[in-house]
């Protein structure tokens, strides 16, 4: 489970901004494609969050979708999985969004 | 804390991995340790919003990138060796050192979650090996790969295998700093497993199939788990080999020489051992 080391170092990351500030929101982006679920997340950050000044704090998942360009036929395309493959046959897909795993912004009180 | 949390049931999943008692460089250059007793002034701060603007790996990926440094500047190859478990790591990199003796100049960082049984194995092959013990933790990542670093102390030249933890999904998230990674399959596991587990398959440098001596034995589709692994990363090596009998392991030694071409005199070493 990535998803609790990688909360912890969320909280890191706050931290080391906030301090001892009570932290009432903290706004992510996390794409389908960035290997880390949203809920998972949201699971852990409550019990990572336990006793530090993020406890309690609205965590905003911004979830965009993932999307790809072909370099053959130049068709841009939603992608779900990492599999990276246009309709046309083409193998050849640059992904373009869809990777996100982002601290966007705390709101502090 | 609201009411309704009030009877704080330990939902806890499973033990942290990463108990965190460091006191790790915050990039800012201070270190302290967990309770972040920031002294600053807490006169009357106002609501705000602190644009943060940064990726949640970026420390991980910071400390790669100066393990990547250190290691590129001694010439030090390190190999990070990916797997479920059981796929054959460990027999792989014992038979290596076996097979290459003092050709290779090696040592091995085991990331094994509980036991030392691996490192053992290697220690019995007389080369240097560090154990990491990860406790509940699912992954190596660039901090603990540091601290074995310092502990092995590789020699300027040498190469470093490390043994991740057997798990094929949040290895793959942590870069390490590494020269390449290097994902085992068995061909016990079926042939699904780049499209379960893209993010491993999408990393990798070299994809070994390993046990082929059992594919008489299986129903594993070795062309159609080729196929399935390009579909997910083009650019990734492929071999087919088994660590028991040794069939195949010559394209693993060859991929070693190849890949050590910053240390030339290893390359040279290797390439005339191997040649016919
Ligand atoms: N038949 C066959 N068995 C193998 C081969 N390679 C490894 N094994 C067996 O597979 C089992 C697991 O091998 P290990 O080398 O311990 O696997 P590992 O990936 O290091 O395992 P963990 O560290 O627990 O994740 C052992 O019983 C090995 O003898 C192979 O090429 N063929
Ligand atoms: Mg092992
Ligand atoms: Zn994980
Ligand atoms: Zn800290
Ligand atoms: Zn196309
Ligand atoms: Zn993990």
């Amino acid at each position: 489970m990535h998803e609790l080391s990688i909360t912890q170092s969320l909280i890191d990351a706050v931290l080391d901004r906030t301090g001892e500030r009570t932290v009432t929101a903290v706004n992510l982006r996390v794409g389908p494609l960035s290997g880390v679920l949203p809920d998972a997340m949201r699971f852990c950050f409550d019990v990572a969050s336990a006793g530090t000044p993020l406890e309690g704090a609205r965590l905003m998942i911004d979830e965009p979708r993932g999307l790809a360009r072909c370099r053959s036929c130049d068709d841009e395309f939603e992608l779900a999985d990492l599999i990276l493959l246009c309709h046309c046959g083409s193998a050849d897909v640059e992904v373009l969004r869809g990777r996100e795993l982002m601290l966007l912004s705390v709101e502090v009180a | 804390m609201s009411l309704l949390q009030e009877p704080a049931a330990p939902v806890h999943p499973h033990e942290h991995p990463h108990d965190h008692e460091h006191s790790h460089d915050h990039g800012d250059g201070h270190a302290h340790d967990h309770a972040h007793p920031h002294s600053h002034d807490h006169g009357d701060h106002h609501p705000e919003t602190i644009p943060l603007e940064q990726n949640l790996l970026a420390k991980n990926d910071l400390l790669a990138a100066r393990n990547r440094g250190w290691l590129e500047g001694r010439g030090i190859r390190a190999f990070n060796v990916m797997s479920s478990p059981g796929a054959g790591k460990t027999t792989l990199l014992v038979r290596t050192l076996t097979d290459l003796g003092d050709r290779l100049r090696a040592g091995v960082i085991e990331g094994d979650q509980e036991t030392s049984l691996d490192a053992d194995r290697i220690r019995a092959v007389g080369r240097p090996v560090i154990q990491i013990n990860t406790g509940a933790g699912c992954h190596l990542d660039a901090d603990m790969l540091r601290r074995g670093l310092d502990a092995l102390d590789p020699e300027t030249g040498s190469t470093v295998f490390i043994e991740n933890v057997g798990n094929l999904v949040c290895p793959a998230l942590f870069d390490l700093g590494e020269a390449a990674k290097v994902v085992v399959v068995s061909v016990t596991e079926g042939d699904d497993k780049p499209h379960k587990y893209p993010h491993m398959f999408m990393a990798a440098d070299l994809v070994i199939v390993n046990k082929a001596d059992l594919l008489p034995y299986v129903d594993f589709d070795v062309d159609g788990f080729r196929r399935r692994t390009r579909q997910i990363n083009p650019r990734t090596e492929f071999l087919v080999l088994s660590a028991t009998t040794g069939d195949g392991l010559a394209g693993w030694y060859d991929w070693l020489g190849g890949t050590s071409s910053r240390s030339s005199t290893l390359t040279e070493s290797l390439t005339d051992t191997l040649s016919p």
